[in-house]
């Protein structure tokens, strides 16, 4: 295999190069962690929450075949036309072959990020296909073509400028305008034609439940209704572990989830579908795109437990300064860093180090993932599959040696603090020691502690 | 109790002085010390580059340095956590398990061991923030966490406070990460840096003169962000203020 590049270290350093914008994306996202934490704590049993919603997600898993198949009988015995995909691919045919067979060519999207997984918009717009994003941040980075930066808040990365640039050109409204009333009410004209005249609605799942058949859609600006009330078709689509057991566990999730989004309550619309109204089609697409490897591997099964809240990504020190598109992938963060290597090992080799394993994220997620764990082994599986940049394990091979060879370590110390001291301009030289661009190195003392003890040992002793 | 010394290779070289004063603090509170002149490293560096296999040395050294120790203390929490989570001995399995569970940060071993309620001799008259590092913290349980719905504590902080003349200053963000996080340093330094210089300015906002914690490497990043500044303000570890006055 070769080795990967540091992709996002790389587009991190991009990132930074304009710190005031970086400063502000920080704060920003800090700011949407202090109302999460400022909606939990007004639970006194928020831990009971997370510790409920983990075990029933673990107990799910666990039987995640059979409650599949529970939610495949029961939503065909609703009227709802279930697909399974395998991957990605399979899944976008599926949607493309439903839009052949109602010859229709306009379809309006709610915010799903398992579509943006599979590259279902390019795919489709390749087959002549008009697709348009109807949730406002994603219609935003659609109108920019780029994806969104961040599962729950898409377009978090702009600023009102940005946007009312882009809307000026788009959408016609007034050069320089930036007012956000004014801007969102261009938005809603313009998506309210869109929405009038499209074929098919696609939203995505946040919970399909086994035992009714029938699956939730959240939102707060109440699209995915707009989208799939006014369509003759609504295509669903939702990832395998998007599945629980029971009605009665929506409630578990539903005050967790928002909470641990935005700080909000409950969605503004947690929307209930069941079957097709009378004259509409209504599909569900399952599917897996390696899911299902994900599961049958101990070491990160957990992840799948995740509700996709992005609470891992406002609260991780390293996204708030880097920006979701350094993580080069749909789900960026902290959870995107451990479900991104399942899909493309090679491709996404960087992402478990772009972490300082810091913990917050394993706090802050609803679910109980252990999520900075999980990013501490799949380091240890790239490693062994020799995915890590070759520099690193040379370095690391030396230090094993180093290490494992305590006279050897003495004398590397001290020709270490000699050539600081000697040298020090070459140890601060940031072409040699990156540490040294932003930073310097701390001043080499005289003596280790080790020789220090042991001087201090022969005085005393003798 | 035979309690075995344990200084990290990073102190050990570049901050003696903090091996010295975690030495004396111990030795002050009545613990006899030994320090084994073989230990090295605890192979946190490799096992988080993505290599635990090319830690099997450390872990192997670390064993032999301290099987005679009931107990291991170390001023680090970082290097405590690699060693509680993930020392490992094919050939001895049972010592392994053994000292990953009789493994100590400084301060946990002073307050839940010791169970020290009063440091008599210790002054330090200065406005003191406290870097309160992520392994310790999260990792160790060495203080509570802002993520968590869960009962205020902190483990530094009580120590701290038994010092007679310290002015704790208040930080917007307690549990923010210094963006250390080992090889993360030099293989993200744009970020590290970023984020060193963020967590230092939180400190400087609120009128820090020193800045402490239990872990140098988080403290040798800020004070690397510090010294480049050419600031005045000063990073100590936590064992150098609780023996200060001495």
């Amino acid at each position: 295999m070769d080795t990967a590049s540091p992709k996002h270290a790389k587009a991190a350093e991009a990132f930074l190069r304009d710190e005031e914008n970086t400063d502000w994306h920080n704060e920003t996202l800090w700011f949407v962690r202090s109302k999460r934490d400022r909606a939990a704590q007004s639970l006194p049993e928020w831990e009971q929450l997370r510790e409920q919603a983990s075990q029933i997600k673990a107990h799910t898993l666990s039987k995640l075949d059979d409650y599949l198949i529970q939610l495949e009988e029961n939503a065909r015995q609703n009227g709802i036309i279930v697909h399974w995909a395998a991957n990605g691919d399979e899944h976008n045919q599926i949607v493309l072959d439903i839009m052949r067979k109602h010859k229709a060519t306009k379809i309006v999207k709610s915010k799903s990020m398992l579509t943006e997984e599979c590259h279902l918009n390019p795919f489709l717009i390749k087959e002549g296909i008009e697709v348009i994003d109807t949730d406002l941040g994603e219609r935003i980075v659609q109108l920019r073509n780029e994806p969104p930066s961040h599962i729950v808040l898409p377009a978090i990365h702009l600023k009102k400028k940005h946007i009312g640039d882009l809307f000026h050109i788009h959408l016609g409204t007034e050069a320089g305008a930036t007012d956000p009333q004014y801007l969102t009410e261009a938005a809603r004209i313009h998506l309210r034609q869109k929405f009038l005249l499209a074929d098919v609605a696609i939203t995505g799942v946040n919970f399909a439940i086994a035992e009714t058949g029938g699956f939730v859609v959240c939102t707060n600006e109440g699209n995915a209704d707009l989208g799939a009330h006014l369509a003759k078709v609504h295509i669903a689509c939702m990832g395998i572990e998007k599945v629980i057991p029971q009605a009665e566990h929506l409630g578990v999730f539903l005050r967790l989830l928002a909470r641990s989004a935005t700080g909000q309550a409950v969605t503004t619309y947690s929307s209930h579908f069941r079957k097709p109204a009378p004259g509409q089609e209504m599909h569900l697409v399952l599917v897996d795109n390696g899911r299902t490897r994900q599961l049958a591997s101990p070491d990160f099964r957990n992840s799948l437990k995740c509700i996709r809240c992005g609470a891992c990504m406002n609260t991780c020190p390293v996204y708030r300064r880097s920006g979701g598109h350094s993580y080069h992938t749909a789900v960026a963060g902290p959870i995107g860093s451990i479900l991104a290597p399942n899909i493309d090992m090679k491709e996404y080799a960087d992402l478990p180090f772009a972490s300082t394993l810091c913990g917050s994220c394993t706090n802050v997620c609803p679910v109980k993932i252990d999520i900075h764990q999980q990013l501490y082994k799949w380091r240890q599986v790239l490693g062994e599959a020799g995915a890590v940049e070759s520099t690193k394990k040379v370095g690391m091979t030396g230090m094993d040696v180093l290490f494992s060879h305590p006279w050897l370590y003495r004398f590397a110390g001290r020709a270490g603090r000699w050539f600081m001291q000697k040298f020090p301009s070459l140890a601060n030289k940031p072409g040699l020691n990156p540490w040294a661009i932003h930073r310097d190195m701390p001043k080499p003392p005289e003596q280790s502690f080790r020789d220090w003890y042991a001087q201090q040992n022969q005085k005393t002793n003798g | 109790m035979n309690v075995g010394l344990f200084i990290p290779c990073y102190v050990d070289q570049f901050y003696p002085n903090v091996g010295i004063a975690t030495l004396r603090l111990l030795e002050s509170l009545g613990v006899k010390v030994v320090f084994p002149m073989e230990q090295t490293c605890c192979g946190q560096p490799m096992a988080n580059s993505g290599f635990q296999s090319l830690s099997a040395g450390c872990d192997k050294n670390f064993i032999r340095n301290f099987a005679d120790c009931d107990v291991v203390v170390g001023p680090s929490g970082s290097c405590v956590l690699h060693l509680k989570e993930h020392l490992h001995s094919d050939e001895q399995p049972a010592e392994a398990t053994r000292l990953r569970n009789n493994v100590y940060e400084l301060c946990e071993f002073l307050t839940d061991v010791l169970k020290v309620e009063e440091l008599p001799k210790a002054r330090f008259p200065h406005r003191v923030g406290l870097h309160t590092s992520c392994h310790g913290q999260r990792g160790l349980k060495l203080s509570s966490m802002s993520e968590l719905v869960a009962p205020k504590f902190s483990k530094p902080e009580h120590l701290l406070n038994l010092v007679d003349g310290l002015d704790l200053v208040p930080l917007s963000q307690p549990d923010e990460c210094c963006g250390f996080g080992g090889t993360f340093c030099v293989f993200e330094e744009a970020l590290s840096s970023k984020m060193g210089k963020d967590r230092v300015a939180d400190h400087l906002r609120h009128g820090a003169e020193v800045i402490t914690g239990g872990d140098m490497s988080c403290l040798m990043q800020l004070e690397g962000v510090l010294r480049r500044q050419k600031s005045p303000v000063r990073v100590m570890h936590i064992a150098e203020i609780l023996t200060s006055g001495n």
